[in-house]
């Protein structure tokens, strides 16, 4: 039998190929050669790019230098969503490397949230896992914890220390024996043919008869356009870590495996592609 | 939609819901124009919430920490898709706080929702009989 932290590793050293181009209009003193890099799924933007920045940087006037900021075909990559998410909503089934645009200018203040310094994403981060526990446990975990256990998934994340991130994350994946999972599963639907933002609803891991709920309840009952009807044509592709998981997989098992590192299911909804 | 930042003074994003005894005569309906003194006369027929409107806002309840100022007004009716940070922008106006001064938002008393988050969807997890509360500080006051 495959051992399900097999499937933690695989989530966690989940990489995309990534190909970074100086935005055209960007004035440089001489060519800005792209710069490619191996983009972890589970990380962030702003906080594995200081490479990208210094490289573009180093062709550039201080000058015409202000903050940083990520485009691909036109939409603004907000640094918040983990990478993965950002890939699988905008740019899966086109061809790799993924084709970042880098800007220095025109920051697009009504799309993307500043990230001054690292202190921003940990900030954030952390409110993230904090609003999952108060899904899960009625935050019961997280503030039994102490600081420095905040502190060592962040570092575990940061670093992309595995075991250092999973030693404190797996209590945060805990239940009581008596129940059969969390109080409500933390999950976001993102939808990338609609501009409304995420979904995000109470939704218990199981059902009132006892039932474990699968990730097909749960998209029947937030967003009905992503299933299927029986024998017809499947219009969507609902992607998690950049696979399809099957719809009859327990939600309870997915969120305890395939949570992004914030501890949410982040569970994209985009277009067949028609060929 | 009214966004906080672009709108002058006379017209509030958010419409106050007096509490207890200060309910309006007309019976329970959202006051605008409370937030600004000299603003739209309360209780005016012209400001009165169409019903239909009333499904698209929620209740939320604000609450200073700490040594932040507090609102007279702490019962907002808003709308759902108005996003944390148009919240922010809205409640330092109120406050008359500098646009440099930072103010932090926290639900439950845990976190702080990131700004693009909406105050439908946190109702929707995270309210109570019948309403959001949200407690405001202009320092980090948990974590």
């Amino acid at each position: 039998m495959t051992d399900d932290k097999d499937v933690l590793r695989d989530v966690w050293f989940g990489r995309i190929p990534t190909c970074f181009t100086l935005y055209q209009d960007e004035i440089t003193e001489r060519e800005a050669e792209p710069y490619y890099l191996l983009l972890p799924r589970i990380s962030y933007l702003t906080l594995v790019t200081d490479k990208v920045k210094k490289h573009f940087q180093k062709v550039m006037r201080q000058e015409e230098v202000s903050e940083i900021w990520f485009e691909y075909e036109g939409t603004p990559l907000k640094w918040h969503y983990p990478i993965g998410l950002l890939f699988d909503l905008h740019a899966s089934n086109t061809a790799l490397p993924w084709s970042i645009t880098v800007h220095f200018k025109n920051f697009p203040e009504k799309d993307l949230l500043h990230c001054h310094s690292k202190d921003v994403i940990e900030a954030h981060f952390m409110a993230c896992i904090k609003e999952a526990d108060a899904l899960k446990h009625k935050s019961q975990v997280i503030n039994e914890m102490q600081k420095k256990d905040h502190k060592q998934l962040w570092m575990g994340l940061q670093n992309d220390k595995f075991e250092q991130f999973w030693a404190i994350n797996r209590k945060l994946m805990e239940y009581p024996p008596e129940d059969s999972g969390f109080r409500f599963i933390p999950f976001r639907i993102y939808q990338a043919t609609t501009e409304r933002p995420f979904i995000q609803k109470l939704f218990r891991p199981i059902d009132s008869g006892g039932q474990l709920h699968t990730l097909g309840d749960l998209l029947k009952d937030m967003c009905p356009s992503a299933i299927t009807p029986e024998d017809g044509e499947k219009k969507t592709q609902v992607m998690i870590h950049g696979i399809e998981p099957m719809l009859e997989t327990p939600l309870q098992w997915l969120s305890e495996h395939m949570s992004y590192p914030d501890n949410f299911l982040h569970i994209s909804i985009i277009p067949r592609p028609t060929d | 939609m009214a966004e906080a930042g672009e709108q002058p003074p006379p017209s509030p994003p958010c419409e106050a819901r007096r509490e207890g005894a200060e309910e309006p005569p007309e019976g329970g309906g959202a006051v605008a124009g409370a937030a600004e003194p000299g603003g739209a006369a309360a209780g005016s027929p012209g400001v009165e919430e169409p019903a239909g409107d009333a499904k698209k806002k929620i209740d939320v309840l604000l609450k200073a920490v700490g040594d932040t100022p507090i609102m007279k007004t702490k019962k907002w009716a808003v709308e759902r898709t108005r996003t944390i940070q148009g919240l922010v922008d809205f409640i330092k106006k109120f406050l008359k706080l500098v646009a440099s001064e930072q103010l932090f938002i926290y639900v439950n008393q845990s976190f702080a929702p990131s700004p693009d988050q909406e105050v439908g969807t946190l109702y929707e997890c995270f309210g109570s009989d019948g309403k959001l509360v949200l407690h405001y500080c202009k320092t980090q006051a948990w974590g």
